[in-house]
């Protein structure tokens, strides 16, 4: 009897004692992964990075214009995709809760939510770099809303869902239509979230690489015009991390610091108002 | 805008989503039809890939993506699952937060982080420690010598693998922590009132009971690995050749897209590179639909 009970205490000693290590080990890679890209990114940063343009091998430069391409891509996607992820999630916490269209609709995005980003890489050189005959910042700016789209779908059905019915009722009882009350009430109680879906958003996609390799491609020159190719920081670090060049691949250690601190901060800020927005 | 209107409005856009996965099904395999209608089926079972004499097969990418994937899947679910254990019954109340935010925010790292770190730090440690270590003790062993063969490159399957294993970990985790969460108190208590120890209560009433949402999530976390690009396609090495060794370089899908598309000349290579992205949309699409069914059913359950 009491071998047993031992054998029982060491068994849950074991099992206890590797959970422990596992989050150690989990939590190790967080430290040696943010470690390194401090080590590595940290001395390169200066002003020249946010003043100079990349520079050919071998010579000094910054981070302007993919920085720029990366700021004007992101902004756009959120633009296109935004008012597009809104509008259908309204339509499936509000007009069509209990549709079969929304049903199939949630389970659809929640696939396009993890999808893999090369494939919509794929699907927007077929549909506009393709017909366009030419890589263009556009075409960035579209396959990164394609990736917007489903997240902002998901939190603003989710944020509304949140918001109580008692509100709505409310609303209605004073005569209001239902577009005024979703516009008037509900967008307003589930505002905090559904920032917060944008700011996801803007997260996922501004580390995001595969989808611009074949659709923004890359620029070497400062260009703002979104009918040619853009630059971008996630596609000047792949192609400056498998140079032989050494300068580039500092350069490329330096625009990852500055990605990961960026998409860490907006991810944060996201936790942060999602926790305020549950409280209030 | 009227209410009619509005209503429209929403019940498009809605529409739309439908529309997008339908716009890049159709694409994809419009893309796929001249490498198919060239190779046939035989397409997705040859190991040759040869742009130059324009003979294409999908063998050595669908291998490389199965293996990579299935690897890191080995070492991400139950060390996720010993996580989410540790969070949810050993970790006391005031680090449970902070501690799977940290979790979570391996995932927030934008995966070519992971790509450019695996290139330039884990690699070249994995080929002066792991690698020469793994080699030196199965070498002599008669079937795991294959799997340990050939010389320390640093870069391979391997190196790909442990780094997927990293990205999985975070889904794996969040989400065997929520469905722990949800396994009702009651059940926990009485199972600590009969005189089990936490690992026993874990082992025959949390695991038992959250299962359909462990796996939910474990298939989630397949599912990124299958599709993940940036991260592989630094360290896999980019060759198209199956080996029996896991520490030799290989390739998946993502990254042969990756690597080879804009560099494709000729339709057909084109076209065959699209093939290759119809194939991993098919395989992620259907591990993620189990996944979302799992999930389904396990929130039925709780709510």
């Amino acid at each position: 009897m009491n071998r047993l009970y031992a054998a029982r205490r060491r068994r849950n000693q074991i099992a206890m004692i590797s959970s422990l290590l596992a989050t150690a080990f989990g939590l190790g890679w967080l430290v040696l992964v943010l470690g390194a890209l401090l080590w590595e990114g940290f001395s390169g940063l200066s002003v020249a990075v946010f003043t100079e343009m990349t520079p050919p091998p071998g010579s000094a430069g910054g981070l302007l214009n993919p920085i720029m391409g990366s700021l004007i891509l992101t902004a756009l996607a959120v633009l296109i995709g935004t008012p597009l992820g809104v509008l259908a999630g309204t339509y499936m916490a509000e007009y069509g809760r209990y549709d079969h269209l929304t049903f199939v609709v949630r389970f659809i995005n929640d696939i396009l939510l993890s999808a893999p980003s090369i494939v919509v890489g794929l699907f927007i050189y077929e549909v506009l770099v393709a017909p366009m005959g030419h890589f263009s910042g556009l075409a960035g700016a579209v396959a990164l809303a394609v990736i917007v789209i489903p997240v902002v779908v998901r939190t603003t059905e989710d944020m509304l869902l949140l918001v109580p019915n008692s509100l709505r009722e409310a609303a209605v009882a004073l005569g209001l239509t239902r577009a005024v009350v979703i516009r008037r009430v509900c967008y307003r109680a589930a505002r905090a979230g559904m920032l917060t879906g944008v700011l996801l958003a803007v997260a996922r996609i501004s580390g995001e690489t595969a989808p611009l390799l074949f659709t923004a491609l890359n620029n070497q020159f400062w260009s703002l015009d979104l009918n040619a190719p853009m630059a971008s920081l996630p596609v000047v670090i792949f192609q400056f991390a498998l140079s032989p060049y050494a300068d580039w691949q500092k350069l490329a250690w330096t625009g990852a610091l500055i990605i990961t601190f960026t998409v860490l901060a907006l991810s944060i800020i996201a936790r942060v108002m999602a926790a305020q927005g549950k409280q209030t | 805008m009227g209410d009619d209107g509005f209503r429209l409005l929403t019940r498009l856009s809605a529409i739309t989503v439908l529309v997008l996965l339908g716009a890049i099904i159709l694409s994809l395999i419009s893309g796929a039809l001249p490498a198919f209608r060239e190779f046939g089926l035989g397409f997705l079972v040859e190991e040759r890939w040869n742009p130059v004499t324009e003979k294409f097969g999908a063998l050595a990418p669908i291998y490389g993506t199965l293996v990579t994937s299935f690897i890191a899947m080995l070492i991400a679910i139950p060390v996720g699952i010993l996580i989410a254990v540790f969070l949810t019954e050993l970790c006391p109340m005031w680090l449970r937060r902070p501690i799977g935010i940290a979790i979570e925010l391996l995932a927030g790292i934008p995966s070519i982080i992971y790509g450019i770190w695996g290139l330039f730090v884990f690699a070249p440690f994995l080929q002066q420690t792991l690698q020469p270590f793994l080699i030196n003790t199965f070498g002599e062993i008669p079937v795991l010598s294959s799997l340990f063969a050939g010389p320390p490159y640093g870069i391979g399957v391997l190196t790909a693998s442990l780094i997927l294993a990293i990205m999985v970990l975070p889904f794996v985790t969040s989400i065997s922590r929520d469905v722990f969460e949800a396994v009702p108190t009651v059940l926990k208590e009485a199972a600590y009132g009969i005189g089990c120890t936490t690992w026993e209560v874990v082992r025959y009433v949390v695991i038992p009971y959250a299962r359909v949402g462990v796996i939910g999530g474990v298939m989630l976390g397949l599912g990124r690995a299958l599709g993940e690009t940036m991260a592989v396609t630094f360290v896999i090495g980019n060759a198209h050749r199956i080996s029996a060794s896991i520490l030799a370089p290989g390739t998946t899908i993502s990254a042969t897209i990756a690597n080879e598309f804009t560099e494709a000349v000729g339709d057909l290579y084109t076209s065959a590179l699209i093939a290759l992205g119809l194939i991993l949309f098919a395989i992620t699409f259907i591990v993620l639909a189990i996944a979302r069914y799992m999930l389904l059913r396990i929130e039925r359950r709780v709510g």
